[in-house]
């Protein structure tokens, strides 16, 4: 089974990319679908309509999506394969930025709109940097020379990532991308690896208590002004 | 070097095969595309600058030089012989036009620092209000921004083929525009509603309903129409130039008799 996981930030066009490549292989490639996130998501049942493809979806609740994805990807990958797809397409909620969802095996997709700003790229840190690919959507909103200046701001920040432009709606300029899906790898289930490092820990803030004040929490949590080497931080 | 390109056909909104077996444009021509909103125009200009093989919604596909072109001339903006001038009147990054061109410039691997001031200085020419190199890309009008990404392309996109998309919905100095392209010996591709535009350029590609309906050469009547109609649009240009500047007309206009 071969792995696709993308992320990105919310009306990136992440869901949109999913589509084009299910619309792509669903005829070569029995293919499994997981949206990871928070509250509320349409994607999987969305999918399941318009294609007919075996969709899950997954809500963190109170845990950080990104936290929930790294605890569930393992049972997805069972799930995908006890019901013998050969593509499992996983699309994270892309929110905090501090993490990235890819991992050692498959294909990390970060997906990025070309109005979402020229320091984006370089703000949205792991997400970004630990991708293999970038796909770059909404092209046909802004002018040509902008968009060579976004990929060249991309370029001079994460210098191997693949660069691809596209208009995710129509599907535009992706058979690089389906080139590089049909000769990925196929995953070994017990080598799956977070390639990035995840936050420090978390904490009670990080597991729902709403409670305002140092007094209610404990776990690695930081003072405003406290010093960085103490910020284990016990509770009071 | 670019010497032509080749287009190959596609399919029209009905998923029918378009009507021709190839369409070659050459270094050098000058060619317009018409037809009504909605017919197809952009998406035949953006299929040729994304050198579309297959993978946009039209499946047409574009040969350069005869050949399918490699990926580092698809990709990689510093080898992409193409420049387009999108519809787009707006920039969204947050820069100034001096940093803006500077990273343009490094796309496109032009190393020469004055180009930055010689395209501002061009913009220039083509808008009323003064672009400055401080002035951040997101705060310029729509004119203002199509006159910086008009000059950006002749001068830091320096490339063989330019694609203009309704150039006339600017605002801008749309002759100055016309002459300099025409004068660089570029292959020029205009998609246009203007009759002046349309009868200038050599090539006409009519589309209708996302296909190509028919390709037509310029005649002898149309270069004659084309300078007659030159004169009456130098004409309307000099008499916007006077209400913009806050002028009245003070004597009568020739009455127009096309009949």
């Amino acid at each position: 089974m071969k792995l696709v996981i993308i992320a990105g930030p919310p009306s990136a066009g992440k869901t949109s990319l999913a589509k084009q490549i299910v619309k792509r292989f669903k005829d070569e490639l029995t293919i499994a679908f997981l949206k990871i996130d928070v509250v509320k998501a349409f994607e999987d049942l969305e999918l399941k309509k318009e294609f007919g493809i075996l969709t899950k979806k997954f809500y963190s609740g109170d845990l950080c999506p990104d936290h929930a994805g790294v605890m569930v990807l393992g049972d997805a990958v069972e799930w995908g394969q006890k019901n013998a797809a050969e593509l499992l397409i996983v699309e994270s909620a892309g929110l905090c930025l501090r993490c990235s969802p890819y991992l050692n095996q498959g294909l990390g997709i970060i997906v990025l709109s070309s109005i979402s700003g020229i320091h984006a790229p370089e703000k949205m840190g792991a997400m970004v940097s630990l991708a293999d690919i970038a796909v770059i959507t909404k092209i046909d909103l802004v002018s040509q020379a902008e968009r060579e200046v976004l990929i060249q701001k991309i370029k001079e920040v994460h210098t191997r990532i693949i660069l691809m432009e596209t208009n995710a709606l129509q599907g535009n300029s992706l058979n690089r991308l389906y080139d590089l899906i049909i000769k990925s790898r196929d995953i070994d289930r017990d080598k799956l690896m977070l390639k990035g490092n995840p936050p420090l820990g978390t904490c009670t803030i990080c597991v729902g208590k709403k409670e305002v004040g140092w007094k209610h929490h404990f776990g690695v949590v930081q003072k405003l002004d406290g010093q960085i080497a103490e910020y284990l931080y016990r509770g009071e | 070097m670019i010497f032509d390109i080749t287009i190959l056909p596609g399919f029209d909104k009905n998923g029918c095969k378009e009507q021709y077996t190839y369409i070659k444009l050459k270094a050098g021509d000058t060619v317009s595309i018409v037809g009504p909103t909605g017919s197809g125009k952009t998406a035949l200009i953006s299929d040729i600058e994304l050198l579309a093989q297959g993978d946009t919604s039209t499946k047409r596909r574009i040969f350069v030089n005869g050949e399918v072109p490699s990926d580092e001339i698809r990709f990689n903006p510093a080898m992409k012989p193409i420049v387009m001038i999108t519809q787009n009147t707006k920039c969204f990054a947050d820069l100034t036009t001096e940093e803006f061109l500077q990273i343009h410039a490094r796309a496109r691997k032009i190393y020469d620092k004055q180009v930055i001031q010689k395209t501002i200085d061009l913009a220039n020419n083509f808008t009323g209000e003064k672009i400055k190199k401080d002035t951040r890309v997101t705060v310029l009008s729509g004119g203002q921004t199509r006159s910086l990404l008009i000059a950006d392309a002749i001068m830091v996109g320096a490339s063989p083929i330019i694609l203009l998309d309704e150039i006339e919905n600017a605002g801008i100095f749309k002759q100055e525009v016309v002459n300099l392209i025409h004068k660089a010996g570029k292959m020029v591709v205009f998609v246009t509603h203007d009759p002046v535009i349309a009868l200038l350029t050599k090539t006409r590609i009519i589309m209708e309903n996302g296909a190509v309906k028919k390709v037509l050469y310029q005649n002898e009547p149309e270069i004659r129409a084309a300078q007659s109609l030159l004169e009456l649009d130098k004409k309307i240009g000099t008499i916007r130039e006077e209400l913009r500047a806050g002028k009245s007309i003070t004597f009568d206009l020739p009455a127009v008799n096309y009949a």
